[in-house]
């Protein structure tokens, strides 16, 4: 199996963001929620390798934890997202009638609903301190719609292709069908479509730190932003500490995608097509 | 002892086409009756160019598509209409298709000897271990060896290749007939011999009966028993292969005949009727061949032409044949 | 006289790159018709792209030349680089998907004029249009409708409508009957058959139906794995084929009372990818030698005006 470079590189990258920030919180015992743990505004250093901010926190543990918890969040939300919006999109693009009528009503409720004003109302009810749990099903309740429209009409053009017959006759049953012929064709979506959902749930999560839904103490990669953009970090020219949540994002960003096209690339090179 | 091959009785399919002001509906099987008994396994041609309903008749009888009303049956099994039997594994069993296709009629995901294992195993019920065995017959049948197909995917076969693999894998649960829609249309003509002959010696071999759906006579002649002509929903004559082709009676049968690009002799070049708006021929009232037939006459627009019985059980539907 | 000195065309991937034509060299006379034949993959549509000149990126010509013996509106010579200028007016071409070669969104009327840049006269035009398209037999209403409202036969018949419609020189035709029946495909071979002969245009017909070539082509050429097998007029091509292929692909085709069992062509091509030594033929030949596995045949004059690419071609005579 040939990997190609972008691969390469892309899990390279991943690697780096997931066992760093996986494995490096254990090696110290900083925690990252508290302020004034260090002098503030100091220079990069041995001891600081990215300087410290004005909140007196170490910036690269900071965005250590950032990352970690940026990618957990990520990561969970996308998993629960795309498990609902495949199983919806599939079973309303295969089996048509009332049962996609049903699923594509609600989908498009979810759809139409404008983020934003709703996010408002939201955050003036829950006032600042949400917990992790709630943010996620926030994320995941207005995530879900758009994968499962784009699956259910990816559906609805496969159930019509004569595979798709040819497997009905070779006397495979339905949910089989669904599975083993069409979920192929939707899961290299599927992959982008994993990505493309933890990049949404990182940010909107920033968004929302913005606004002052998110729990601010938690540190992630919005939150970092958040607290250098409030604190002028670029006026006060502490460019470590806004640069590394933007480098941070743009790097993880760039595994992520490196790696869903690389793995693209891969998977079609194994079927045969170059 | 002789079965019912194939029988349709008033078999109609209409379908709505249009905006949502000026819907026309088209019929794309218009009273279509057939009959073929017999106790040999047969290869029955269904002749007619785009249009004519021969895929919808196909998609019946695979039940695929419902008709409106009308049965059909086959192999003594009511796949259409009242009665129709429900019993999938049975109907299964009894009837298999070929699809146009090749490229299409496999998922570019899986290796194309997947299809002919869960043939095995679902439909047959075998272990996988005797599925193998069975999808390695089933290739040899066809003239292909199991390591060539093994895991390989459909990209890396040629389309006569890939035609080859759908009908050993329609072979598999030896059905009583393999329904083939247009298999050899998307194929170089030059190849298009290696999968018609097939279709004998599997008939020979197998005493499989084949449904051989195309539009090109020519073909449908070296292997046919029966031919059945269709025009737009209709069928415009039936009867043994050999009576038909020698002498067709149809006019539409006349023009197919002579619409064969052969090597042997340069095309008349001076009658030729084109075909009109597809949606406005369905709408004819009378015979549908009416505007492009040399032998059309005023009862031919308003009448639709019965069933004229000749012998040997010919049947052609015209005014004037 | 269109001349295609030695070209030779390759396309460039991620796997490397092959060669699609490779040394064609022939000289095709005007105002006739020329079936290109072979089997899928055999180079064909790749000739006739560089002889429309739709040569880019991943198509590239990596050697010889098209002359084409025409000149342009300031009497410069037509070449590949500037045959972008005349297309539609002086060359036309016909692809072979012509179903998606129609905007599903527009009437044809306005695709039909999409041909005549002219402007301004665009209802003068128009009626010319219809008046032309009813005297290739196709119903008036044509042109007002959407494609999708057509059948496939019907979309084909516009299709060459509109590439003849301007009177070009040249018309380029990639397999433009091979998804469609036969009856439907006659109507159409017809049609191009009435058109070269009133405007004496040269058209080239790509196809893999050696039964629509014996119809419809004055001259024969016959390609195979990327190199020109067999050339000269179809008459002799047909009656006495000089190359085991063309004879191979003459006999593989059914007829209708005939007594004999046909037998299709066995095998396939070699593939492009691998380094061909000899003869490209040479496994599927019967009568291959040694000779013909080592020593690659030439394209040569066999006959007067009948070429063939085998080492044999004497014994045949």
């Amino acid at each position: 199996m040939k990997i190609n470079l972008r691969l390469k590189i892309g899990v390279t990258l991943l690697a780096i963001f997931l066992l760093g920030s996986l494995i490096l919180p254990f090696f110290t015992d900083v925690n990252p929620t508290a302020q004034g743990t260090y002098f503030k505004s100091l220079p990069m250093s041995w001891k600081h390798p990215l300087g410290t901010n004005s909140l007196g926190q170490d910036i690269f543990w900071v965005i250590v934890f950032a990352v970690r918890n940026s990618l957990l969040l990520g990561v969970s939300v996308s998993l629960i997202v795309n498990l609902i919006s495949i199983t919806l999109g599939l079973t309303a693009g295969y089996s048509g009638g009332w049962v996609d009528r049903l699923i594509m009503t609600l989908c498009d409720s979810f759809i139409t609903i404008p983020t934003l004003p709703i996010l408002i109302i939201l955050a003036s009810l829950i006032k600042g301190s949400a917990s992790f749990l709630t943010i996620g099903l926030i994320l995941v309740a207005f995530g879900w719609a758009w994968g499962a429209r784009t699956t259910r009409s990816m559906a609805l053009s496969l159930r019509e292709r004569e595979f798709i017959h040819m497997a009905r006759f070779s006397g495979m049953g339905h949910f089989e069908v669904i599975f083993k012929e069409i979920f192929p064709y939707v899961y290299t979506y599927g992959i982008v479509g994993f990505i493309n959902t933890i990049l949404y749930a990182i940010n909107t999560e920033a968004s929302l730190a913005v606004i002052g839904l998110s729990n601010l103490s938690v540190p992630t990669l919005g939150s970092a932003l958040y607290w250098a953009l409030n604190y002028n970090a670029l006026f006060t020219k502490q460019y470590t500490w806004i640069l590394s949540p933007v480098i941070a994002t743009v790097l993880l960003f760039l595994g992520l995608f490196l790696t869903s096209t690389g793995y693209n690339d891969l998977f079609a090179a194994r079927r045969g097509r170059s | 002892m002789t079965v019912i091959v194939l029988k349709t009785e008033h078999l109609n399919k209409v379908y709505s086409l249009g905006s949502l002001f000026r819907r026309v509906k088209i019929h794309a099987l218009d009273d279509v009756n057939l009959e073929v008994m017999s106790d040999q396994p047969v290869i029955i041609s269904l002749v007619g160019e785009s249009g004519s309903g021969k895929t919808t008749l196909a998609k019946v009888l695979l039940r695929v598509v419902q008709p409106n009303s009308g049965g059909a049956i086959v192999y003594d099994r009511v796949v259409a209409g009242n009665g129709a039997l429900v019993d999938r594994s049975a109907f299964l069993k009894t009837v298999q298709p070929i699809f146009q296709n090749p490229f299409e009629a496999f998922s570019s995901y899986r290796p194309v000897d997947a299809y002919l294992e869960t043939t095995a195993m679902r439909i047959n019920g075998f272990s996988r271990a005797e599925s193998v065995e069975m999808v390695r017959e089933a290739l040899s049948a066809v003239g292909l060896k199991y390591a060539d197909v093994h895991g390989k995917y459909p990209n890396q076969f040629s389309g006569g290749e890939l035609q080859r693999v759908s009908v050993a894998r329609a072979l598999i649960p030896r059905p009583k007939i393999i329904i083939a829609d247009e298999p050899v249309s998307m194929i170089d003509a030059s190849m298009r011999m290696n999968v018609v002959n097939l279709f004998l010696s599997l008939k020979n071999d197998y005493k499989t009966s084949f449904l051989y759906i195309t539009h090109d006579l020519a073909t449908a002649y070296y292997i046919s028993d029966y031919v059945a002509v269709m025009y737009r929903g209709c069928i415009v004559e039936f009867g043994l292969a050999k009576d038909v082709l020698a002498s067709p009676l149809h006019p539409y049968t006349r023009l197919l005949l002579d619409s064969i690009p052969s090597v042997r002799v340069k095309w008349d070049r001076s009658r030729y009727a084109h075909s009109d708006l597809e949606t406005k021929e369905f709408q004819f009232v009378g015979c549908k061949f009416y505007n492009r037939c040399p032998l059309a006459q005023e009862v031919c627009a308003h009448q639709r032409p019965p069933a004229v019985l000749k012998e040997n059980g010919r049947n052609v539907y015209c005014h004037f044949a | 006289m269109i001349r295609i000195n030695n070209l030779v065309a390759t396309y460039t991937t991620v796997r490397g790159t092959v060669t699609a034509v490779d040394q064609v060299n022939i000289e095709i006379p005007e105002g006739i018709t020329l079936g290109i034949a072979g089997e899928s993959g055999c180079g064909k549509t790749t000739l006739l792209k560089v002889l429309y000149g739709d040569v880019g990126f991943p198509l590239a010509i990596r050697g010889g030349a098209v002359e084409y013996g025409m000149v342009g509106d300031q009497n410069e010579e037509i070449t590949t680089q500037n045959i972008q200028k005349y297309w539609f007016r002086r060359i036309a071409y016909i692809p072979q998907g012509s179903m998606s070669s129609l905007n599903p969104v527009v009437r044809i009327r306005s695709q039909f004029l999409d041909y005549l840049r002219t402007g301004g006269e665009q209802k003068r035009k128009l009626e010319e249009a219809r008046e032309y398209v009813k005297s290739l037999g196709l119903p008036p209403e044509v042109l007002d409708a959407y494609p999708h409202q057509l059948s496939g036969g019907m979309r084909q018949r516009v299709m060459v409508a509109m590439a003849s419609f301007l009177n070009p020189d040249i018309i380029l035709a990639d397999e433009p009957t091979t998804a469609l029946d036969v009856v439907v495909q006659k109507g159409i071979l017809l049609l191009l058959m009435d058109l070269q002969e009133k405007m004496k245009s040269t058209i080239l017909f790509v196809s893999h139906d050696m039964g629509v070539h014996y119809q419809i082509a004055h001259k024969m050429f016959i390609m195979y794995a990327a190199k020109g097998l067999e050339y000269g007029n179809s008459e002799e091509v047909f009656s006495h084929p000089l190359h085991p292929y063309t004879r191979l692909l003459i006999d593989s085709l059914p007829a209708i009372g005939d007594t004999n069992l046909r037998r299709g062509v066995s095998g396939h091509p070699p593939s492009l990818w691998d380094t061909l030594v000899g003869c490209r033929f040479a496994d599927r030949c019967p009568y291959a030698t040694n000779e013909c596995r080592t020593h690659e045949p030439i394209l040569r004059e066999v006959r007067p005006g009948h070429f063939a690419a085998c080492h044999f071609s004497e014994r045949f005579l």
